[in-house]
């Protein structure tokens, strides 16, 4: 880390901040993410069409002027039914990813800063739910769950099944944290575990925690609509993408728009969470890579 | 060495009974198997309802089921499906169609994913990298079943243009593959390309992503500078004592692997068509069966233990230091 001009103070915030407007990818991404979830929300109300009108005039239409994406075989229009999709899946993912990272930062810290029994516990919880077939227990309990409660449930659910591998990490880092002269002077000094913990812990393993969000968002959205496509997610009458995409896999080789418009979607979802991530990832350790272009530099 | 495994397997087989216990706690609550029966019409007398109760044991505690349960497992008999059948048999000849479609994508998989990530960290920022690793996110990004119908999609348009049915996308093997042994081999190859590729190109993506990484931490290590120093050729510091440290933590990696195989093999039985685990599972769960469910569960469960248990021993392979302690 260089910075050249000493008399100039820079926080890490600020470091941190410029590391990733300077990733073209990541910030792009960052922008689509934005205007995808802004115009799920906000694009519904402005169409002629919701996504459980029936229009008897255009059954199983490709794309066109009046339906945009194509309506599928009930008539409904797939651009409202696709916004209608993307709200439920990206509202899943953001919740999961917030969630699950919270339950890891927990757990990892907590067995990490006090050791001893309760690490042995918590990890042996890890361990079992690493075993437990989650995809299953969750396909067993949501189909059950009524209307209203069902994304709430897929929610908790997903949530309580994606924060082991990092409370592992967590943990690890936790452990060295612990033995370091900061936290030893704290305890010295009479702080209370929790506080230290909040404190002094995880703030310093808050770089891992931002970047572990972010790549969750992905794969929670990816874990929801694989649930979805098998009809174990979101139920009927609602739609996610998983369950929009189910129903164009009937017909992806008679009628593509129907698979395609949604599947599309999908994936410019979880690809741009995807780079968000790993732009996060690269401006906040940045010792992981070497800077960026270092052969060219020597050309 | 001896001594740690057996301490492992221990520790695996108790976390199995766990898991095989908790869904089976979990199935015997939500499900209600006699749904099928009720709904019906006109409803069946409730005598015959009565006796089909009896004969699934849904008059006894759950716990006291669970034990019967655990009884026949131990012997091999995972007891009989809601319709009657015994859930043993089925399951055997259901691995054997998962197995013949997971095993040849997880290991082309792995290996081209390593050879990709590796080649890529020796190329890095070069064109060819930036490719491998935009591809490998983008193929992250898409779940099984968007790749899958990619895959049909695009195998149609090659058999409409050669006016050749050349990739065959529904079952195993088609129903009018007559012809001695030769044609059999080709029609089941056929039927078996789209499938293996589906799985192997999510585990190309995800270990040459990590490969990747690994391979670049050892790249910067001194080690390879003296390797270099001492006078050997860039290939043989590169492969000899590069590749084979960064592929450490692969070993670890293979055995999460695997259980993502099997989530991914439900929905490539399912859009191909093929009788195997997954499509079992989902049946399963829609007739609300118990048995099939708890079973499955202690098989995906056996193969991600034996999976770690394989990791920990090609760790030790790998890893002198582990060896040695």
């Amino acid at each position: 880390m260089t910075v050249s001009a000493p008399q100039e103070f820079v926080s890490r915030r600020t470091l941190v901040w410029r590391r990733f407007l300077r990733n073209r990818a990541a910030v792009l991404s960052l922008f689509v993410l934005a205007a995808l979830f802004i115009g799920c929300y906000a694009l519904p109300p402005l169409l002629p069409y919701s996504h459980t009108d029936l229009d008897y005039y255009a059954l199983q239409q490709p794309p066109s002027t009046t339906h945009w994406f194509g309506t599928n075989a009930l008539g409904q229009d797939l651009l409202a039914q696709t916004l209608r999709g993307m709200q439920k899946s990206m509202l899943i993912g953001v919740c999961v990813a917030f969630l699950s990272t919270a339950i890891a930062a927990t757990v990892g810290a907590v067995a990490g800063y006090f050791g001893a029994w309760r690490s042995a516990a918590l990890m042996w919880i890890v361990d079992l739910l690493l075993v437990v077939p989650s995809f299953l227990l969750i396909a067993i309990v949501t189909p059950r769950t009524r209307e209203s409660g069902t994304i709430l449930w897929l929610i908790l659910l997903l949530s309580a099944f994606s924060w082991m591998i990092s409370a592992r990490i967590v943990r690890g880092m936790t452990m060295s944290l612990r033995e370091r002269e900061f936290v030893t002077a704290a305890r010295y000094m009479g702080v209370s575990n929790r506080r230290i913990i909040v404190r002094h812990i995880l703030p310093n393993v808050a770089s891992i925690l931002i970047i572990d969000t972010a790549l969750n968002v992905g794969l929670a959205v990816l874990a929801e609509t694989s649930l979805s496509f098998l009809g174990f997610g979101v139920q009927p009458p609602d739609v996610s993408l998983g369950t929009l995409i189910a129903d164009g896999t009937r017909s992806v080789t008679t009628f593509p728009w129907v698979f395609l418009f949604p599947a599309g979607v999908l994936v410019l979802i979880v690809f741009c969470a995807n780079l968000v991530g790993d732009g996060l990832r690269d401006a906040l350790d940045p010792g992981v890579r070497p800077a960026r272009r270092k052969r060219n530099s020597h050309r | 060495m001896t001594r740690f495994l057996a301490r492992r397997l221990l520790n695996y087989v108790v976390l199995l009974g766990l898991a095989s216990f908790l869904t089976f706690t979990l199935t015997s609550m939500t499900f209600s198997p006699l749904d099928s029966l009720l709904e019906r019409n006109p409803r069946p007398p409730q005598a015959v309802i009565d006796a089909k109760a009896a004969e699934l044991n849904l008059d006894k505690p759950i716990p006291v089921r669970y034990g019967d349960w655990v009884a026949g497992a131990v012997r091999g008999d995972f007891g009989t499906t809601v319709g009657g059948q015994p859930v043993t048999d089925e399951l055997w000849r259901r691995i054997g169609v998962s197995l013949r479609l997971v095993i040849i994508g997880s290991i082309v998989g792995t290996f081209l994913g390593v050879v990709a990530g590796a080649w890529g960290a020796v190329r890095q920022y070069r064109l060819s990298d930036r490719v491998i690793t935009t591809l490998a996110l983008l193929t992250l990004s898409a779940p099984t079943f968007v790749i899958a119908n990619l895959l049909i999609l695009a195998a149609l348009n090659v058999n409409s243009f050669l006016g050749l049915q050349v990739f065959e996308y529904t079952g195993e093997t088609s129903s009018d593959a007559v012809g001695g042994g030769w044609n059999q081999f080709v029609d089941r190859l056929q039927h078996l390309v789209l499938p293996t590729f589906t799985l192997a190109l999510g585990a190309i993506a995800g270990f040459s992503r990590y490969q990747r990484n690994a391979m670049l931490d050892v790249l910067s290590q001194d080690f390879i500078r003296t390797a270099r120093a001492k006078g050997l050729t860039r290939r043989r510091a590169l492969f000899k004592h590069g590749l084979r440290t960064a592929l450490i933590p692969m070993a670890t990696l293979f055995a999460y692997g695997v259980g993502g195989l099997f989530t991914g093999a439900v929905f490539v039985e399912k859009i191909f068509g093929w009788h195997g685990i997954g499509e079992w599972f989902v049946q399963g769960i829609g007739s609300q069966d118990t048995n099939i469910v708890v079973a499955i569960t202690v098989f995906t469960g056996v193969t991600v233990l034996l999976a770690g248990l394989l990791s920990d021993v090609l760790y030790a392979a790998l890893d002198p230091r582990v060896r040695v302690s």
